[in-house]
């Protein structure tokens, strides 16, 4: 037999599809070799003579590729681009091959041949399942600082990388009429005949290339061609069409409510230089009226002892490496069955020119035909016969014969074993459309039973057996009209078997894998239900079996069969696990998509922000929100620069950027009676041209927000709301207005972003401002504190508001947005001669805490009511109704013993309390000690001189003058309780 | 991700532009005021919660704004209808009956291109 050198010894000439003169170079654990264009990782490895491609999960066995598709457990690898670009356990059955391609193993060390820890295959009769459960319990302190971190490194696959993912990703949402799962025989019949009556279709494969088993079965002929050459002719006549979007390397891995599926597509992943701007995959949300699954049937593996030896595989990948790649897995293959698919593999490789010494048959009574045709190309058939153990360590070197009712042992020497335990229906994307499996029993296996959404099953994963039925099924299933789909020949899904086979018994304590991936054995799940686990899910979390990146999808029915045998009850008894998204691993990336660093989530900005930016302010975030926090001038630290800016407010005047106050427009001939619904305050009487601050409830009679509300005409307000509740204050508001209160006449906008608010507070705002301000009169007499007026400044209309936030003769100037950086630097270049100070919002926290301001949020959390801050005035005494009326009256509400807000005063005035700090009345009681208030806000006060508190304290306001304590770690800290108010009490400077 | 009817707009969006509101047909007493505790009490706390079907409102946040009821089953998340704030609360027998659910599939109804990329 000749041998190709170029594309690796193993590569059969003539056999596969892929063009021999088109070689890639890549590297396997620095190892160089070649394969073609168009193989994956496996058949690159496999043509080179590799098996053993890496080690398992808590053994550490040998482990080689058992599969040729995306339910592979084994043969997982480290794929690295560059240092960001690096992902952990990618099937090599998945992966296709670039020039460059770099592969490591996994979970060896020092080496893949030589790894230290397959010395737990040693120990691993003390290993078993619930091992860790059982043995890692005393002492209890051990299993954070000992046990987990070392448990951690020694299991597991890959490593996850250490840099943040450079690679692009991008999105889409999609409509279709028709979204066909599957690119086999009966999904591209499916999208062909409803492509034909102008529905929109998407159809979708996780391969490559279309076909599905079309890929590898020799011997069908659809429409008059070969399987796969109709495929390829379905699939471009398909592309041609303006109705259709045929997505390769596209995996749907989720079915979501109302027809949603999710889709992932690999873009550059296979690619040696993707373009910059090439997304690595793209995430598609599709909506389709009605969806096809034509998902098809997995391979199951054999379950006997040493069934996990590199070389050992599923029947059927043999064939795809052989009839799609041109690639012999072995020179010497054995094939162990227990149903008839598997006879066609031998026959091709037979017919390849690879020797096939024996097919081994635990049924005593096979179809002859199959049989037959085996015979015919001097292949041994042995019924009635078991494979008992595979020989060899890296790679399978033997088989031990046996027939299955007992007797004389033989040993047949290979270098690759095949084996069918019969397919299993792809039934996970129907189950995670809420669909409800059925078991058929006649054939063993969980078949759609009752339907969730509008979808349709078709061929191997409704259990449809015969290619004609299924090309039949398909065409229905698209609702084309017209002459179906003639084929002959392909493949019969019927047969095989689940559990345990001969020889790997409940009476023998051989290494038969069940789940390769987590390492379970058929034992190991007989000793989960000697150990009681009687429900699957039990049984499945006890041992792990399924709970592997493959989910199972080779494991699940056999970890099932073998549970319900040593149960003694029906399988269907047993139960099934429940099938969830996604069906094969999707990558964090397309998940999160661009919603990452500055997308994320938006940010807003003021007006003035650029030029916060030129004075080298501080930003904090607030919600969404950049707000300037304090403004550094050369040498000075946070400390020093706040100080100055309080201090400046206080003695000549301070201009800070307010515009990220929430702000709504209250219209219309109802608004004082909506306002006095919305908030504890009476409205109706509020004078044009007059502020209030108002307090706004839940029903149940907390604090929700506040703010102050400008009455501009007998029926228009402008609201202002905190920062960060304006979104959910105007929703409270259109809530009731339109559910609860739909008759007034009322219309509520949200103007936030259109007015841009520059607060001046001082004893110099108004000398400040003054001059720049036209049409509205200014004196203390015609504008007190709490008024609001309409006029110009700088020539711009403008809303000009005299309050405070700061207890200081204060303005703030609202101007169209577009103009609040122009009219804020006129404003900055008039008053700085004066000594008028940018302050930043940690100043304005201080200043308003000198006055016992509170913040909602801050010193409420959504437990205080007006009386416990000691806000009873703003409550309307003689309102019949607004929100919260009858949550006050509550009898907790009105109680004794309740929080209120007071003030303190630390005994060492130097002595700055935490925020969030707890209050006790006496600091030698035992721990735990009786708390009795907390901490809301605490700052230096330079205009104090000392440090300032507000806290929320039991009966606060019966307990003014006495001392209490805060006790910390390093001590405790002895506190007099104070009125909220530590500057100018009487409040005259606002009136300046 | 559910598709959600708008019955003010007359559309199916993208559960995205909803907002949940919780529970519908509460009524807040009127006066509230001389509302006894237990009674307030139920209106403010006490839902039904139940597994099937539920009446509950929604707001179009991101579209028109408004708020609408709608009959949802909490197991399959179906919706069995929308209607307007204030309508009267459908009776689930009738929409449980086989002529109510003879009207077409509301996506087939949409006046809108075949692929809408939103």
């Amino acid at each position: 037999m000749s041998t190709s050198t170029h594309s690796g010894s193993n590569r059969i000439p003539g056999a596969g599809r892929l063009t021999p003169a088109k070689t890639v170079r890549f590297t396997f654990d620095g190892q160089s070799l070649t394969g073609l264009e168009g193989d994956t990782l496996a058949s690159a490895l496999l043509a080179n003579g590799i098996h053993l491609v890496g080690r398992s999960f808590k053994y550490h066995r040998p482990r080689g590729i058992l599969s040729a598709g995306s339910e592979e457990p084994n043969a997982l690898v480290d794929i690295e681009r560059d240092k960001s670009r690096k992902q952990p356990n990618v099937r090599a059955t998945v992966q296709e091959i670039y020039d460059g391609l770099k592969v490591k193993s996994q979970n060896r060390w020092p080496s893949l041949t030589f790894d230290v820890g397959a010395i737990n295959d040693v120990f691993s009769p003390m290993l078993p399942a619930g091992f860790y459960y059982k043995t890692f319990m005393w002492p209890k302190f051990a299993w954070k600082t000992i046990y987990e971190p070392k448990i951690r490194a020694a299991a597991g696959l890959g490593v996850v990388p250490g840099e943040s993912d450079t690679d692009r990703y991008s999105n889409r949402f999609a409509h279709c009429d028709l979204l066909v799962v599957g690119a086999g025989a009966a999904g591209l019949t499916a999208a062909l005949s409803a492509a034909s009556t102008g529905a929109s279709v998407i159809i979708c494969d996780e391969q490559a290339e279309p076909g599905g088993a079309l890929r590898y079965e020799s011997d069908v002929i659809i429409d008059g061609l070969p399987g796969f050459e109709w495929a390829v002719t379905a699939i471009a006549k398909l592309r041609a069409m303006d109705n259709v979007n045929v997505l390769t390397r596209t995996t749907a891995f989720g079915y979501y409510a109302q027809n949603f599926v999710g889709l992932v597509e690999r873009i550059s992943d296979h690619l040696s230089n993707p373009a910059s701007d090439m997304p690595r995959e793209r995430l598609w949300q599709v909506r389709a009226k009605k969806v096809v699954l034509a998902t098809g049937a997995i391979e199951r593996q054999m379950v006997f002892a040493n069934n996990d030896r590199p070389g050992v595989m599923l029947a059927s990948a043999s064939r795809i490496f052989l009839n799609q790649y041109g690639v012999a897995i072995g020179r010497k293959v054995g094939v162990y069955t227990s149903n008839d698919s598997a006879y066609a593999a031998a026959i091709d490789l037979k017919r390849a020119g690879i020797d096939v010494p024996v097919i081994v048959d635990t049924r005593d009574n096979p179809t002859p035909a199959v049989v037959d045709a085996a015979r015919s190309l001097d292949i041994e058939v042995l019924t009635g016969h078991a494979v008992f153990s595979a020989g060899g360590k890296r790679r399978v070197s033997s088989i031990s014969i046996q027939p299955t009712r007992g007797g004389s042992e033989r040993k047949v020497a290979v270098d690759a074993l095949i084996m069918s335990g019969g397919w299993t229906p792809s039934v996970h994307l129907f189950s995670q459309s809420r669909g409800k499996v059925a078991w058929d029993a006649a054939n063993e296996r969980f078949l759609p039973g009752t339907y969730a959404q509008d979808c349709v099953s078709i061929g191997a994963c409704n259990g449809t057996d015969g290619l004609q039925a299924t090309l039949d099924e398909a065409f229905a299933a698209g609702g084309g009209k017209g002459k179906p789909i003639v084929a002959t020949g392909g493949p019969n899904w019927i047969g095989g078997m689940i559990g345990s086979a001969p020889g790997a018994g409940a009476d023998t304590t051989v290494k038969a894998f069940v789940d390769f991936q987590n390492d379970v054995t058929a034992k190991d799940v007989r000793l989960a239900v000697r150990e009681g686990m009687h429900s699957i899910e039990h049984v499945k979390r006890f041992t792990t079996n399924g709970m592997a990146t493959d989910q199972g999808k080779t494991s699940n029915l056999h970890g099932l069969a073998i549970a319900a045998e040593a149960l003694n009850r029906p399988i269907p008894a047993v139960g099934l696990t429940t099938f969830r998204a996604p069906f094969t691993p999707v990558t964090f990336g397309a998940i999160v998509n661009h919603a990452r660093h500055d997308l994320f989530d938006p940010t807003r900005r003021t007006p003035m922000h650029g030029w916060h930016q030129t004075q080298g302010a501080a930003f904090e975030d607030v919600g969404q929100w950049k707000r300037a926090w304090y403004y550094p001038q050369a040498g000075e630290d946070m400390h020093t620069a706040v100080n100055r800016e309080c201090v400046a407010v206080r003695n000549q005047a301070g201009i800070f950027d307010a515009s990220t106050l929430g702000k709504i427009e209250v219209v219309g001939p109802d608004s004082a009676k909506f306002l006095e619904l919305l908030y504890t305050n009476p409205w109706e009487k509020l004078g044009v041209g007059r502020l209030r601050y108002g307090i706004m409830l839940r029903e149940d009679g907390f604090i929700y927000d506040d703010g102050v509300v400008g009455r501009l005409a007998e029926d228009r307000f402008h609201v202002t709301t905190t920062t960060g509740g304006a979104p959910r204050v105007m929703h409270h508001m259109e809530d009731y207005l339109q559910t609860e209160f739909p008759h007034l006449d009322v219309w509520l906008t949200s103007t936030t972003e259109q007015w841009a608010v520059i607060a001046v507070q001082g004893p110099k705002a108004r000398e400040i401002i003054a001059p720049l301000v036209e049409g509205i009169d200014m004196s203390n007499e015609a504008m007190p504190h709490m008024s609001v007026r309409e006029g110009t400044i700088c020539g711009v209309p403008t809303r000009l508001f005299r309050m405070s936030f700061t207890g200081e003769t204060g303005y703030e100037i609202n101007v169209p947005s577009d103009y609040g950086r122009a009219v804020w630097e006129a404003v900055y270049e008039r008053g700085k001669p004066l000594g008028l100070t940018p302050y930043g919002t940690e100043a304005m926290h201080i200043l308003r805490a000198e006055k016992g301001y509170i913040i909602v949020g801050q010193d409420t959390d959504g437990t205080v009511t007006p009386q416990d801050a000691g806000l009873t005035w703003a409550i309307g005494k003689n309102k019949t109704d607004y929100v919260g009326i009858r949550g006050l009256l509550r009898r907790d509400l009105v109680a004794n013993g309740r929080k209120q807000l007071v003030g303190l005063k630390t005994v060492d005035p130097t002595t700055v309390l935490e925020e969030g700090a707890q209050i006790v009345a006496n600091p030698n009681q035992p721990v735990p000690m009786t708390m009795i208030g907390h901490v809301t806000s605490s700052y230096w006060s330079e205009n104090c001189g000392r440090s300032i508190a507000l806290a929320l304290v039991i009966d606060g306001s019966k307990r003014l003058g006495e001392t209490l304590y805060v006790p910390m770690p390093n001590g405790v800290i002895e506190v007099e309780v104070t009125g909220t108010v530590f500057f100018d009490e009487k409040g005259e400077r606002l009136n300046g | 991700m559910l598709l959600i009817k708008c019955p003010y707009c007359e559309e199916e969006r993208p559960e995205l532009e909803f907002r949940n509101a919780g529970e519908a047909h509460l009524v807040r007493a009127n006066p509230i005021i001389e509302q006894s505790d237990d009674d307030f009490a139920g209106f403010l706390y006490f839902r039904q919660n139940p597994k099937g079907l539920q009446f509950e409102r929604w707001r179009h946040i991101h579209g028109c704004g408004r708020f609408f009821n709608a009959v949802r089953d909490s197991v399959s998340d179906k919706f069995l209808t929308v209607y307007k704030a204030g309508d009267p609360r459908p009776d689930i027998d009738t929409l449980l009956s086989p002529a109510a659910a003879e009207p077409e599939p509301p996506a087939t109804k949409r006046p809108r291109a075949k692929k809408v990329e939103v």
